[in-house]
């Protein structure tokens, strides 16, 4: 469980995120949505250490991570599965390695068993096979997987995942987002997704918080956020043709 | 005030650097594949500069020691005191301050840019310790043999020229370079080239870390890393040489 308490964070002297709470429970895929600029992957990173908090606390299972020391914060760390928005695989590093690199790291796993979970991850992203390409070499979703796998390799506790399925086309993001609730499920990781997709947010949210400008706007599950009278968020939900068809439908 | 700034956070820097590994392996093979990076990779601009670099100081003893009463194997046993002192140790430094040092900026700038070492720092990886830590010991490790392959290829383009220039004889050369030789002169070249090398890795690699923004600022990191590294080779060149050599 990751509880976030009150946090607020400036950029010099324009306020980001305004004194948001929320509670990410385990076993769930929590969402964050909003529109583009709104300050989600910023809170993503405040919650990882990448920004620091200006105010308020982040307890992760009870420990609150700004205050710990730079030790007891790779700790955590080390628990943390991240998906950047952008990927952020390494260059270097064929695919194979990049998702072994977290097993390299922090476990004493025989060449036989990382290799083994390795084509494990790869296939659950629907990569196998492509353990020796280099991630120039990837197209832009590819690498969006191969992060993805690399974020589940060590069996994280926290999962995070800035945008999992944007650049996916809708079947393979269907994939994606099935998987990432599949696991969540499995090994009860509190999971963390940044979307915009429509999609996404009926498919997977369980527990969605929308953001606006930087504040938390509205808390509920998907089933609620069709009913939802507020006025961002029915705007925010509401944008596209195709979901007021898929409203109107839904009341008939 | 700004140099304060840049000296207190390289220190800082050097401090994570130098922080326990989270596992040796990993690290011992970062620095094997950095070993084969940095030095195999500059093996070959190193030998063509160092076979001209003999060759041009060769001429250039003959063409100053035209009178009669100095002997010609003076001109062997200049090249070699030049090429062993100051070519070899420093120039060479320079030469890879600029190739290894752009090399090594942009290279962890990019991977700023690009969120590569936030997903490291992410997973608990001591970043700046699993990035800059092999490049640094590599770098120790490997520049003094490639100085030591400069020294030799420098002598051997000097004897080709001075022989084939008609400046001295083959044997005149032969014993100039071996004329008069402190081997403690050595010890003084080898940390230089230490040291130089700790200082290209360690600076190039600082600027390359602490990049923000795109592809613009990692180009601008990479050649401010050549010019600071370039500038302090030669003070510390300087420094070196005083504590070693004044009298
Ligand atoms: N390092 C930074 N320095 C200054 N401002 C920043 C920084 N990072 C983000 N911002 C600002 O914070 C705001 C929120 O950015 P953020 O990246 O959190 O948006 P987002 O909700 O993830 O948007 P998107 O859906 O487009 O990814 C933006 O207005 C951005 O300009
Ligand atoms: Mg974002």
């Amino acid at each position: 469980m990751i509880e976030i308490k009150n946090i607020s964070k400036s950029f010099g002297d324009r306020k980001i995120i305004n004194d948001v709470s929320f509670t990410f429970y385990p076993g769930k895929t929590n969402l964050m949505i909003g529109e583009s600029g709104c300050g989600k992957t910023t809170i993503l990173k405040l919650m990882v250490g990448l920004h620091s908090v200006d105010e308020g606390q982040i307890l992760y299972s009870g420990r609150n991570f700004p205050a710990l020391a730079p030790r007891e914060k790779q700790d955590v760390r080390k628990e943390i599965g991240m998906l950047f928005q952008a990927g952020a695989l390494f260059d270097s590093q064929t695919l194979e390695e990049n998702v072994r690199f977290p097993l390299d790291m922090f476990t004493h796993l025989t060449k036989a068993e990382k290799l083994d979970r390795v084509n494990f991850c790869l296939e659950r992203v629907k990569l196998e096979g492509r353990n020796k390409l280099y991630p120039s070499e990837l197209s832009g979703g590819m690498k969006k997987r191969a992060a993805l796998a690399r974020a589940i390799a060590n069996n994280p506790k926290y999962l995070f995942c800035d945008e999992p399925n944007s650049g996916l086309d809708p079947k393979t993001s269907i994939v994606i987002d099935d998987l990432i609730q599949d696991i969540t499920r499995e090994y009860n990781i509190t999971t963390v997704v940044i979307t915009h997709d429509m999609n996404s947010v009926l498919e997977i949210g369980e527990n969605i918080m929308f953001i606006y400008k930087g504040q938390n706007w509205w808390v509920g599950t998907r089933e609620e956020i069709l009913k939802a009278t507020n006025k961002e968020l029915y705007d925010f939900v509401f944008a596209s043709e195709f979901m007021q068809q898929v409203f109107k439908a839904s009341r008939s | 005030m700004t140099l304060f700034f840049h000296i207190g956070r390289y220190f800082m820097l050097l401090f994570r650097v130098f922080s326990k590994p989270e596992k040796f392996s990993v690290y011992g093979r970062q620095i094997i594949y950095e070993i084969y990076s940095l030095g195999i990779g500059s093996l070959s601009i190193v030998s063509i500069i160092s076979v001209f670099m003999g060759g041009v100081i060769t001429i250039q003893a003959a063409f100053g020691f035209s009178s009669p009463w100095i002997p010609l194997y003076a001109v062997g046993f200049t090249t070699r005191e030049s090429m062993l002192l100051e070519f070899c140790p420093t120039i060479v430094s320079l030469i890879l301050a600029g190739k290894v040092g752009s090399n090594i900026a942009s290279e962890i700038g990019a991977m700023r840019v690009t969120e590569q070492i936030d997903a490291l720092e992410i997973m608990g990886v001591n970043s700046a310790g699993y990035l800059i830590l092999p490049k640094i010991l590599a770098a120790m490790l490997i520049n003094p043999f490639l100085i030591a392959i400069s020294m030799f290829l420098g002598l051997v383009g000097g004897y080709l020229m001075g022989i084939s220039s008609g400046a001295c004889t083959s044997y005149e050369y032969i014993f100039g370079i071996q004329a008069f030789f402190e081997p403690w002169k050595l010890y003084y070249s080898f940390t230089k080239v230490v040291v130089f090398a700790f200082l290209i890795t360690s600076v190039a690699s600082y600027f390359g870390y602490f990049t923000n923004g795109g592809a613009l600022e990692v180009g601008r990191s990479s050649t401010r890393a050549v010019v600071i590294t370039s500038i302090l080779i030669l003070i510390f060149n300087l420094i070196l040489t005083q504590l070693f050599l004044a009298r």
